[in-house]
């Protein structure tokens, strides 16, 4: 066991932990932030995709031990204040989301593309979400919400 | 996974002294491949060694005729390099094809290199472009470096520093990928420099990635499409999963082939 400490949601954190913990267990497990799911736990699926020092990765493909000293953004942190983020407003305004569980993953993915690649089209997003599955929606509408709030962002 | 001991050296030589001094270590670069190999207890290593936080390894530098890119240096940052993009599109090009973003954030070139899964893209870039792969201990020409399925010429407690890529002529890789899982199920890189005329190929062979002479002597007579549109491999020591055959793969090798040649112009 040992402590690591980072910063999540602009908050301190830090626990004791055995290294073999993951990031997504650190998140769920220690700090209570059941926001970040996992969902095929084989980097495949994107439903655990966090911010690290504003990189979008997989959380359950990430030792906490990794993040020592970084600053993390999960679904909670996008919205401090109570007002959605304006890619959350777009989920919920063009039905991208019908069970919800790749959605925290989905939207985490969606806010780094959009700060990446300022001029998305559609074919660019349908690429940018080749780490996320989604089982409910055919992709159609995450993708207009993703464009929708790139517009509304710029 | 199993219990280890984790560890993340802040220099080179604190790396190599953790590494001399552990039982079992495995140097863990950006795990995207590593990190689920512990997850399913593939592996069981005593000791982790976490490159990650080594500045010196993060790098991209174009100097002379080459492009010099540090081991721990993510695939993002190698697709989006102005440098990169200018000496050699085609690295740029295929680091921007590995995995999904979220990978490329984490993943490293020592690290794919160094794991040589024979499904990897980084080792037909080496193998193709005539890369000098400088560890701790040596320089190792990507000829000499990948031994086989998961295995290279590195040895207990050396560690990748930097890998040299010579700007080459005319070079382009064609990957068909797996639709889920994103790795090769065949890609082919294809080269013209001051080394000659280079095909290589990753995904399809059982030892890894291979060069293919036939098709670099076609070339050489004839850079086109059509000088490699007839050269089929064997079926024999392809792979053959449930993804596709051996004879599948055979047949996909040249239709990358061709299309790498097409697209390198």
């Amino acid at each position: 066991m040992s402590v690591i400490s980072m910063t999540v949601n602009g908050k301190p954190a830090s626990a004791d932990i055995e290294a073999r913990t993951l990031l997504v267990q650190f998140i769920r497990e220690q700090l209570g932030l059941t926001g970040t799911h996992v969902g095929c736990d084989t980097s495949q699926c994107g439903a655990c995709v966090v911010h690290v020092d504003g990189r979008a990765v997989k959380s359950c493909t990430m030792l906490a031990a990794q993040a020592e000293g970084a600053e993390i953004l999960t679904i909670e942190g996008l919205a401090p204040n109570g007002e959605l983020h304006p890619v959350q407003a777009a989920f919920r305004e063009h039905h991208g989301l019908q069970c919800g569980f790749c959605t925290p993953g989905m939207i985490m993915t969606a806010v780094d593309m959009i700060r990446r690649i300022p001029d998305l089209d559609e074919e660019t997003v349908r690429e940018e979400l080749e780490g996320n599955i989604c089982r409910c929606t055919g992709y159609h509408n995450i993708v207009k919400a993703i464009l929708a709030a790139s517009q509304e962002m710029r | 996974m199993y219990q280890f001991n984790y560890e993340r050296p802040k220099t080179l030589a604190d790396a190599e002294a953790l590494l001399a001094k552990s039982d079992d270590p495995k140097i863990l670069a950006g795990g995207q491949t590593l990190i689920p190999t512990l997850k399913q207890r593939l592996a069981m290593p005593s000791d982790l060694i976490d490159i990650g936080g080594i500045k010196d390894l993060d790098f991209i530098r174009a100097e002379g005729d080459a492009v010099m890119i540090g081991a721990a240096t993510r695939h993002a940052k190698v697709a989006q390099s102005a440098e990169v993009k200018k000496h050699n599109p085609a690295l740029a090009a295929l680091a921007a094809g590995i995995g999904d973003p979220a990978v490329r954030h984490m993943g490293t070139l020592g690290g794919s290199i160094a794991n040589n899964d024979p499904a990897a893209d980084y080792p037909a870039a080496c193998l193709a472009l005539d890369a000098k792969i400088h560890t701790t201990k040596r320089l190792i020409e990507a000829d000499e470096f990948f031994k086989g399925m998961f295995e290279t010429a590195l040895q207990d407690g050396e560690i990748i520093k930097e890998v040299t890529f010579p700007h080459p002529e005319k070079a382009a890789y064609m990957k068909f990928r797996n639709p889920a899982s994103r790795y090769a199920m065949v890609g082919v890189f294809v080269s013209k420099g001051p080394w000659g005329i280079r095909v290589a190929v990753t995904g399809a062979g059982q030892n890894g990635v291979f060069r293919v002479k036939e098709m670099e002597e076609a070339l050489a007579k004839n850079w086109s499409p059509d000088a490699v549109a007839n050269i089929k491999l064997p079926a024999k020591g392809l792979n053959a999963d449930l993804h596709g055959s051996a004879e599948y793969r055979a047949h996909l090798v040249t239709v990358m082939a061709k299309r790498a040649v097409a697209a390198a112009g």
